[in-house]
């Protein structure tokens, strides 16, 4: 197994509603959404945030398009018209989701060695 | 042959650059070229223009983006629908025709939509506030706004009496897009597959560049090719609402499945039920057919009946934002930048100041000593220290620059490049209303 930051095998968006960011994380080879799906959880990216996250993050999964959805509550004070933050809409945070490390095997398939 | 509906985007924000839209009407094929100008924050500001003159309170950049677009109007038939009313619609409208009128073009019909602007009826009914607790009434002075989102029904009037430009005020962003589908296709307005459809197609396009390469580009990952000529986007739309994103041919940007998959998600919570006024669009279903040349067809979006009520934005006095920024550079720059910052606090606590109202941040690369940075010292090579403050009174908010400029001669050594801001904050909260309370207007001028 080796440690790879999300950034190398996934591309992500932030978009922002009020006080609440979104988070798009899609792998760039469809094969990688299996080991990113038991990996990048919800408790996982809120304890990879720490104080950055006040509230709850919950996961949407999209299978369809090969893509998950964080949902982040509590990001920005006020949201992007009041937060005192040099980036009040929280664009950035989506580059920090992908910082977070992830094992994956040396082969970069799969654990059981199979491609979806 | 099989009818084709070509719609594009011609603005993604309020500030949004002009070109690649007059790219679009010139070149793009389409019937319709839709603006979304309007943030939330934006119509509260432009509520307050209104108030200081009755004919303000319009779209920010209305007169450049109707002298660069009329003309196109008037030559190919081009139906430009947005939410540049703003605040302000009537307004909108008088200031269009006076463009046309200047612009010597003219022949066709310009209509303004009302009918977003419901703050009496909030009043009225003492509406409760989502994120207070409280109600309307409660917000007293504070409360400058109250804007309610309008969906695509309330365009339908303009589209049917022939207007060619539509200047409405806060209507949903894909709203603006599934109108013309709604109007061209006769779609029933409880025929919730295809309005699903089409907001999907809606939301794809209603950023602009932000599917055609903006937004997205990190190079040695995600190379994007001209991306400084980034064309805007295309959405060829089919009758059972199914369609196909792209841009104009030799506009830079790309249209992939990658863009697309990135913005259908932006500003989504759950991908199954996006609410917008028009419907409950379920986007958990979606696929994306990468066809190559800057073509993604989209197909497998549904929808549920749409919400009771209408989302209204609320717009709230919240005092200034103040800010101050000076950098530090060389040895030590980041205890020289962190010393500055204790500084700063101590004196702004002394003045009324509380440490929850400030925020403290480090910015920096290698503004302050060039080349130096990176040769004979590692980069980052300068520090930058940023104190933002939100206070009640502007005056208050003015002395959080005051005190990062005063660093100057009253802090640490080697300090470069103050700056200093202060701005009103004008904070966004939500109520939501009764559709049935809700009644839209339309005014008609020929040019």
């Amino acid at each position: 197994m080796k440690k790879v930051k999300l950034y190398e095998i996934a591309h992500s968006r932030a978009g922002d509603k009020g006080e609440i960011t979104n988070l798009s994380l899609f792998p760039y080879a469809d094969e990688h959404y299996d080991l990113l799906c038991r990996q990048v959880t919800a408790q996982a990216v809120k304890a990879h945030f720490g104080d950055l996250v006040r509230g709850d993050v919950v996961r949407y999964e999209v299978p369809s398009i090969g893509g998950f959805n964080f949902v982040l509550h509590g990001t920005r004070v006020g949201g992007v018209s009041s937060a005192l933050e040099l980036d009040p809409h929280g664009k950035a945070l989506s580059f920090g989701l992908l910082e977070m490390t992830v094992e994956m095997p040396d082969d970069g398939r799969e654990e059981d060695g199979s491609r979806r | 042959m099989k009818k084709r509906l070509r719609i594009g985007c011609g603005a993604g924000y309020a500030g949004d650059r002009i070109d690649p839209a007059v790219t679009l009407a010139e070149r793009g094929n389409i019937q319709y070229l839709c603006f979304e100008c309007l943030a939330e924050r934006t119509i509260a500001i432009a509520q307050m223009e209104k108030q200081a003159d009755a004919g303000k309170g319009y779209g920010q950049f209305l007169e450049e983006r109707m002298a660069a677009i009329l003309p196109l109007c008037a030559r190919d038939g081009l139906v430009v629908v947005s939410n540049l009313g703003a605040a302000n619609p009537p307004a909108a409208l008088a200031k269009t025709v006076e463009i046309a009128r200047t612009l010597g073009v003219g022949g066709f019909r310009i209509g303004a939509v009302t009918g977003d602007d419901v703050l009496e009826k909030l009043l009225s009914e003492n509406a409760a506030v989502v994120e207070t607790g409280g109600t309307v009434r409660d917000l007293g002075d504070l409360l400058v706004s109250a804007n309610a989102y309008l969906g695509a029904e309330a365009l339908l009037p303009a589209l049917e009496a022939g207007c060619r430009v539509i200047l409405a005020g806060r209507v949903a962003d894909p709203s603006l897009f599934l109108a013309p589908m709604i109007h061209e296709y006769r779609w029933g307005l409880a025929d919730w597959t295809r309005l699903g459809a089409g907001t999907a197609l809606s939301h794809l396009l209603e950023c602009a560049a932000q599917v055609t390469g903006g937004y997205f580009a990190d190079p040695g990952l995600k190379d994007v090719d001209r991306l400084e000529d980034a064309g805007f986007p295309i959405a060829e739309v089919a009758e059972d609402g199914e369609g196909i994103v792209t841009k104009v041919p030799g506009t830079g940007g790309e249209v992939t499945r990658e863009t697309c998959r990135e913005q259908l998600l932006y500003e989504v919570h759950d991908p199954a039920s996006y609410l917008t006024p028009d419907v409950t669009a379920d986007f958990s279903g979606i696929v994306l057919k990468d066809l190559g040349d800057d073509r993604v067809r989209v197909t497998g979006a549904d929808g549920r009946p749409r919400p009771d009520n209408l989302k209204v934005s609320l717009g709230v006095r919240q005092g200034f934002l103040g800010e101050g920024e000076i950098s530090y550079a060389g040895h030590g720059a980041m205890n020289r930048a962190r010393l500055a910052a204790e500084i700063v606090l101590k004196r702004l606590e002394r003045q009324g100041f509380r440490r929850d109202d400030m925020r403290v941040e480090f910015v920096g690369y290698d503004a302050l000593l060039g080349p130096l940075a990176g040769g004979t010292f590692p980069l980052p090579g300068d520090v930058r220290l940023r104190v933002a403050a939100r206070m009640e009174r502007k005056r208050d908010a003015e002395r959080v620059g005051e005190e990062v400029e005063n660093l100057y001669l009253n802090g640490p050594a080697g300090p470069g490049g103050a700056r200093k801001a202060i701005r009103p904050l004008i904070g966004v909260l939500t109520a939501f209303i009764d559709r049935g309370l809700v009644k839209t207007g339309l005014t008609i001028r020929d040019v």
